[in-house]
């Protein structure tokens, strides 16, 4: 029986990083436009386009369910950062909320078969030092440019401070990662189950994986993100907090 | 008995990948660490929220975010795994 291309299955264990849509030179740096740009770039649009659309035409009393969404929504960060931070860092606001989107959408994206912009290194990384370069500004704001330098006579305190934006990007992006790399396997492995009792057409591969995607795309996705943003909240509040 | 060069440096290269294959499994030992402390954790968080069921949500979310920072160990050792697999630095210095 002649089987068609698109019902063989995953036959191959083909793991690979984002793929390079177009480059161009910049004084001799080659700069890559990859999946994860793209993807984010989409992310960035869609989210600008769902809160123009949630704040579009509020009045002082709630009259359409999509204002009392984007109400709800402000309130639960406001409430978050009250819980978690304590007060006088409302300003916070804007800044959690957007990491917490993007990364949560970041994760969710592979629910309709493109690539997490999570899965990418540069990615978390980048949210790592955005988050790093606050926490360092709160703690010179909290004890000045002298006290700050003077946290440095210990070196042990120059390696965790530098290990505090490794960690915070690693554990994010080993989470995802290793997500996809496991549904990956367990493609190929249902694949490979059907071929071996004779099926031509893997039909172990429906459902099954559904199962594992409910932890390592839903699940997972959203720890990492309400990770994340905590891990940041307290690194900022504490910076102020001690001595 | 005498090689020539190309099936030696053949001969090489598939002594790295053992070794990289090796070392990316026993990288993943690691993961024994997290797996325990985690579990510990849960494990009083269950203990606190028995005593007092009250401040189970406080308690969930404390325990969550320990456990995040329990695993980076984990993690650590999963990029360490990951990059000998996919991106083998010891190919090319060969």
């Amino acid at each position: 029986m002649k089987v068609p291309e698109c019902l063989k299955g995953v036959t191959g264990v083909d793991i690979q990083g984002p793929g390079v849509a177009y480059s161009f030179d910049v004084f001799g740096i080659t700069i890559n436009i990859t999946e994860t740009v793209i993807i984010s770039a989409v992310i960035v649009i869609a989210l600008t386009a769902l809160v123009l659309f949630l704040t579009h035409d509020m009045k002082k009393n709630p009259e359409k369910k999509r204002q009392v969404i984007a109400e709800w929504a402000v309130q639960t960060v406001d409430n978050l950062i009250d819980n978690t931070m304590g007060k006088g860092y409302e300003r916070m606001a804007p800044y959690i909320a957007a990491l917490f989107a993007s990364s949560i959408f970041g994760s969710l994206v592979s629910l309709i078969g493109l690539r997490s912009t999570t899965a990418d290194y540069s990615t978390t990384l980048t949210w790592a030092l955005m988050s790093f370069v606050m926490i360092e500004y709160a703690k010179i704001k909290a004890d000045g440019i002298g006290g700050y330098l003077k946290s440095f006579i210990n070196p042990l305190n120059l390696i965790s401070e530098v290990s505090t934006p490794v960690s915070m990007s690693f554990r994010h992006f080993g989470n995802v990662a290793g997500g996809m790399i496991i549904s990956t396997l367990l493609y190929f492995a249902l694949t490979g189950l059907s071929t071996a009792i004779g099926l031509a057409v893997p039909i172990f591969t429906i459902g099954i994986p559904a199962v594992l995607s409910l932890y390592f795309d839903l699940f997972s996705g959203f720890m990492q993100a309400f990770i994340f943003i905590n891990l940041t909240m307290i690194y900022i509040s504490t910076a102020k907090s001690e001595d | 008995m005498m090689m020539d060069m190309s099936s030696l440096e053949m001969f090489c290269k598939a002594l790295i990948l053992m070794g990289s294959a090796i070392g990316a499994g026993l990288a993943m030992i690691a993961g024994i660490g997290p797996g325990i402390g985690e579990g510990y954790a849960v494990g009083k968080a269950c203990e606190a929220i028995g005593r007092q069921p009250e401040s189970s949500g406080a308690v969930t979310r404390t325990m969550f975010i320990g456990c995040a920072v329990a695993e980076s160990t984990g993690i650590y050792a999963f990029v360490v795994a990951l990059i000998i697999m996919f991106i083998n630095p010891f190919i090319g210095s060969l």
